[in-house]
């Protein structure tokens, strides 16, 4: 192993801001936003890919952050839940109807849905509670049942405008 | 945890992979999707001097028609694989396993090549591909070289790569007319890692009759297992209640598995045949392409 970190130059555009940073090549993209971009929203859980509580969109694509090197995302577009309105007093559809819903207990997990839900609501509608399920399973979230995720997807699942 | 230090290369050419692989040989690891490998690095399980991020390199990430199939270059992303129409039209149960593995944000970033790469006992992907007769193409200083996916699973997490080589990718030739594949595991939660596994085809006569059979399981061994009695009894048979009954049986009794915190021994023998008599369900049910296009 190296006696030292090794730096390495990362430029890539996080909810419309471009950056250019140096960072330690064996950090991850989700220590990257929450340490140095401060972007907090995207939580840190298991650090190994089950709980999906770090799920940003990278390229369009939903992925966990944490099992990307911050590097990796040099020349990528990335998207975090602070990037989901413009105001951060505005909700989307989806937050609003997660808020309705009672989709939302302690909050830990609820970047992490919001994330791989919009993503998935980008690439087609979500009609039914077996779909509503298998979109949410990529993600745990140990308060709420998931009953209020299900019914919140499914209240906007039917339009695909708008996410 | 955080991920120990090591070195950062992302090479522009397999070349230049290839000669970093070769200079740190047993130091280096490929950093490919990272689905299995960042896991591995964040607990330092895993903790190599040197990574060889090979996601920039040209080339390899779309699937490639050839004379004989389809070549999948060692960057194509699981959820490319599941999206393509070609690909899953032409194999059917990599489209149904892949629905298996994990979920939509490991499947974004994880490739087909880099689960083989990984070869974890009880992934999906290197049965299935163990079922299809595939064929991967690895690179090294030394040249190019092809090896069976037979060949290529030496135990768990263990494969015929050498320290100095690069998976290019794999290939998977088109399959006979009057095939048909599926795919059935048991998982103890949506997405989780298999307790067993079944990837099987079929080719039958214009009669009904198997001329052509692989039946392969994950999970229950140190690789997958090609569930070769189970083949046998299906060879020359028609694919009726009788015959489905008897490789249920001789499924489960050529499976060996060990029992571990998630299933003893004798369950996962059990789904073993529960699962290959699913897949052969699926395949006699199946109307195959011969007959299709005779009517």
């Amino acid at each position: 192993m190296p006696d030292q970190d090794e730096p390495v130059w990362v430029d890539t555009t996080v909810n419309g801001v471009r950056h250019e940073e140096v960072v330690d090549a064996r950090t991850t993209l989700a220590d990257f936003l929450r340490g140095r971009l401060r972007l907090t929203g995207t939580h840190v859980g298991c650090e190994h890919g089950v709980c999906g509580a770090c799920t940003v969109i990278v390229d369009g694509a939903a992925v966990r952050s944490c099992l990307m090197l911050a590097v990796q995302a040099d020349g990528a577009v990335v998207e975090t839940v602070e990037g989901l309105t413009d105001d951060p007093g505005d909700l989307t559809p989806l937050q609003d109807a997660f808020s309705r819903h009672h989709a939302v207990q302690c909050g830990f997990c609820t970047s992490g849905f919001l994330m791989s839900t919009t993503a998935a609501l980008r690439e087609g509608p979500v009609t039914d509670e077996a779909q509503a399920r298998d979109v949410l399973s990529g993600n745990i979230c140990r308060c709420t049942g998931y009953t209020g995720m299900v019914a919140a997807l499914l209240e906007v699942g039917g339009t695909r405008d708008d996410h | 945890m955080k991920p120990g230090r090591f070195t950062y290369h992302a090479p522009r050419s397999v070349d230049e992979a290839l000669a970093v692989l070769g200079q740190h040989a047993g130091d280096a690891k490929v950093l490919a999707g990272g689905q299995s490998l960042m896991p591995l690095l964040n607990f330092r399980v895993a903790e190599p001097g040197h990574l060889v991020d090979v996601n920039r390199l040209p080339g390899l990430s779309e699937p490639v028609r050839t004379a004989t199939g389809w070549h999948v270059p060692a960057l194509v992303r699981q959820r490319a694989v599941e999206r393509s129409a070609a690909l899953t039209g032409a194999f059917p149960l990599l489209g149904r396993a892949l629905h298996e593995v994990a979920h939509p944000q490991i499947r974004n970033r994880g490739t087909l090549c880099g689960s083989l790469a990984h070869a974890d006992a009880a992934a999906e992907l290197p049965a299935v591909v163990t079922a299809l007769d595939g064929r991967l193409r690895i690179a090294s200083p030394r040249g190019e070289r092809t090896v069976a996916a037979a060949d290529f699973f030496v135990f768990h997490l263990t494969t015929a790569l050498e320290d100095d080589e690069l998976l290019l990718g794999v290939d998977l030739d088109d399959l006979p007319a009057g095939t048909t594949t599926s795919f059935h595991e048991f998982a103890g939660r949506r997405g989780d890692f298999a307790l067993a596994a079944v990837a099987g085809q079929a080719t039958r006569d214009t009669r009904g009759v198997v001329t052509r059979c692989r039946l392969v399981a994950a999970g229950v061994a140190g690789t997958p297992l090609r569930l070769r009695a189970a083949e046998d009894v299906l060879l020359g048979a028609r694919l009726d209640d009788s015959a489905l009954a008897a490789a249920t049986r001789a499924a489960a009794h050529e499976a060996r598995p060990t029992g571990d915190v998630h299933a003893s021994a004798g369950y996962r023998r059990d789904l073993v045949g529960t699962l290959t008599r699913r897949v052969l369900a699926d395949i006699a049910a199946a109307v195959p392409t011969e007959e299709l296009t005779h009517a």
